[in-house]
């Protein structure tokens, strides 16, 4: 007896019992639907994080003024700027995978329209800074070389600053005060929501470099050139490990320190947080796939149960079947080919329970969700072997029943 | 050379500590075209013996040729084999599957032998029309009556040519017109030339064989030929007769 054949006998069968076989499909419907929702759910809020992080830049390398040793005493980090903006120009110019290198100070500051103030970060940078931050306007223009170079007294806001100072109003074309000096508001970021770290990037104000130092945040420093960070963009498929050791040994060439020497200025890059929320998201994932497995586990029992009665109440079936030539392997056939078709046609509806399902969380819960292939292919499979798995057992009892017996059994 | 040989068969059962010999040795021939009916009292083997006959169970001891082959240590595989090739059964409860057409019912043997599904059909509608059935092929067991139901089982019986048919109580669930209507059948397909082993426990039905087998205590007691078999056409029409009147 062929497969086919088994097949045949197993639908019917099937067919004869439709509520009850419906009701034991149900639990692998809910299962396989559990599992590809749950992992559409982690896979979507694995795929926000990665966004997120990514809108920091994640070929970004960060070049802070570290912790200089003045007579013997070792000064915190960034107490003073040991980057200049030559370093800057120096690592966009000699470094190849470097895209761009934008030096900027920062500093808290008053902003005032009107009646309204706002106390936020001021940063002054170069006409580099937004492409470094992958960071895109919403209105009106960016700084230019020349506002840098003429130090020009404009401003761009981001979108919390807005809101706090211009509420609905249009700001550009305004002025606003900062530190008392005006500013003429020339554009608005676009939002950027969230850091990896927690704070709010929108929250900001953006004037050129030279401004800044000269008119607004002034400066303690001995040279007039220093500045508080570097963002580096590095090219996109360039190594950023590489990248990083580069700049690193320029860096430390450039500021002239001995092989023994500390580094005087700390270079980070955000791919290991962003590997450390991708981990937190994917354990998430796991986590939700694993509870859903259990649904699934629960479904395959009941597909044992019900071949279990099923066996029982066939028993005289199975007996007769014996005598008229049946093996015990065409038995052990017929019941497990039985026991998958319930968890094969369980699983194709499982799967569009479970796409249902998390269309449904994306519309109502507004949670991004994600549906894989390879997730509707697992789980597709998950349930295959769990009807061979949770099958084989009544259908090995079947197949090692005494036909004698089986035939006189009540 | 006869069909069935059978020597010095013996079958035990270990119950508990004790040992239960449900046959002791039984010797006899059956040849071709005979109808033998076996009869005997609860206890007396006939069972046991007809379970062995029917291959479903192996002798602990003896011979058992059937048809030219040495049945008696054959694995279960094989017996299968035997039981789907060589033997057809007859049951006192018919063991129709329900919810399945009487021509699906007779197919069955022949999905085990491994027969496409066109041969199987076109052969099992022939087998059906040869017990009278051609026009219930597609009624469900429920449909029929008890007479009709048995005709089914003895078609599944002959689908595949059997060497012997094996009857076990057939007429037991039926009343005496339809039993003397299985027995016209049988005694048909006797004359058709095919082997019958019928167990009974009625002397009336056991008159229908051309001879009587008596088993007691596990052992052959009696081996009579019927001189004279009861024709079952006859008791037939005699019956017709009575009712008339």
């Amino acid at each position: 007896m062929n497969i086919w054949e088994s097949a045949r006998i197993a639908v019917r069968a099937l067919r004869v019992n439709k509520l009850r076989s419906v009701l034991t499909m149900l639990g692998i419907i809910i299962g396989v639907g559990a599992v590809i929702a749950m992992v559409g759910v982690g896979a979507g809020a694995q795929a926000s994080v990665t966004e997120r992080i990514e809108s920091l830049g994640s070929n970004l390398i960060v070049a802070t003024s570290g912790s200089v040793t003045s007579t013997g005493v070792r000064l915190g980090l960034g107490t003073q700027y040991t980057l200049t903006e030559d370093d800057a120009a120096a690592i966009a110019r000699e470094i190849s995978a470097v895209q761009v290198a934008a030096p900027s100070m920062k500093g808290k500051g008053q902003v005032v329209y009107g009646n309204l103030n706002w106390s936020t970060d001021v940063y002054g940078v170069t006409e580099d800074y937004l492409e470094a931050r992958d960071w895109p306007l919403d209105a009106g223009r960016p700084l230019d070389a020349h506002d840098v170079d003429g130090a020009t007294k404009v401003a761009v806001l981001g979108q919390t600053t807005v809101q706090k100072l211009f509420g609905d109003s249009d700001p550009l074309g305004q002025i606003i005060r900062i530190q008392k000096v005006p500013f003429t508001v020339i554009g608005l970021l676009a939002g950027k929501g969230e850091s990896a770290y927690g704070w709010d990037q929108d929250d900001v104000v953006l004037i050129p470099l030279s401004t800044a130092k000269k008119k607004v945040l002034g400066t303690t420093q001995p040279n007039p050139r220093s500045v508080r960070k570097v963002e580096i963009k590095i090219l996109p498929g360039d190594d950023m490990d590489e990248a990083e050791a580069q700049i690193r040994a320029l860096l430390r060439q450039r500021h002239r320190l001995q092989p023994g020497d500390d580094d005087d200025f700390k270079l980070g890059n955000l791919t290991d947080v962003l590997e450390t929320k991708e981990q937190a998201a994917q354990i998430m994932t796991y986590l939700l796939a694993a509870i859903a497995s259990v649904s699934l586990l629960v479904g395959g029992i009941g597909i044992m149960n019900i071949m279990l009665v099923s066996v029982t109440e066939r028993t005289r079936e199975i007996g007769l079947r014996m005598a008229v030539g049946a093996q015990g392997r065409d038995i052990l056939l017929q019941f497990l080919v039985e026991a998958v078709t319930l968890s094969v046609i369980g699983g194709v509806l499982g799967i569009a329970a479970g796409l249902t399902g998390s269309r449904a969380i994306s519309h109502f819960a507004e949670w991004r969700t994600l549906v894989a292939p390879d997730t509707i292919v697992l789980a597709f499979g998950f349930a295959a072997a769990i009807g061979i798995f949770f099958g084989f057992y009544p259908a090995r009892k079947a197949a090692r029943l005494d036909p004698i017996e089986a035939l006189r059994y009540e | 050379m006869a069909l069935i040989v059978i020597e010095e068969l013996t079958k035990d059962y270990r119950l508990g500590s004790h040992t239960v010999h449900a046959v002791r040795g039984l010797t006899l021939r059956v040849a071709r075209g005979e109808l033998v009916a076996i009869m005997g009292p609860s206890g007396s083997g006939k069972s046991t013996f007809m379970n062995i006959l029917g291959c479903l169970d192996s002798p602990t001891g003896g011979r058992y040729l059937l048809d030219g082959e040495d049945v008696a240590g054959l694995s279960p595989g094989e017996l299968a084999r035997i039981r789907n090739g060589k033997i057809g059964f007859v049951f006192q409860t018919f063991n129709l599957l329900a919810r399945t057409s009487a021509v699906e019912n007779v197919e069955l043997p022949l999905i085990y032998a491994g027969r496409p599904a066109r041969v199987r059909r076109a052969r099992a509608r022939e087998v059906l029309a040869a017990v009278g059935l051609a026009d219930r092929a597609h009624h469900h067991p429920s449909q029929l009556s008890g007479g009709q139901q048995q005709r089914v089982a003895i078609a599944r019986a002959l689908v595949n040519d059997p060497a012997v048919l094996l009857a076990d109580e057939p007429t037991g669930n039926l009343d005496t017109r339809t039993s003397v209507e299985i027995l016209v059948l049988l005694q048909q397909l006797n004359r058709q030339g095919i082997t019958i082993v019928l167990v009974t426990h009625e002397l009336d039905i056991a008159a229908f064989a051309s001879r009587v087998l008596t088993l007691r205590d596990g052992r052959l007691q009696r081996d009579e030929p019927v001189l004279s078999p009861r024709d079952a056409s006859v008791a037939q029409a005699q019956l017709e007769e009575e009712a008339v009147a």
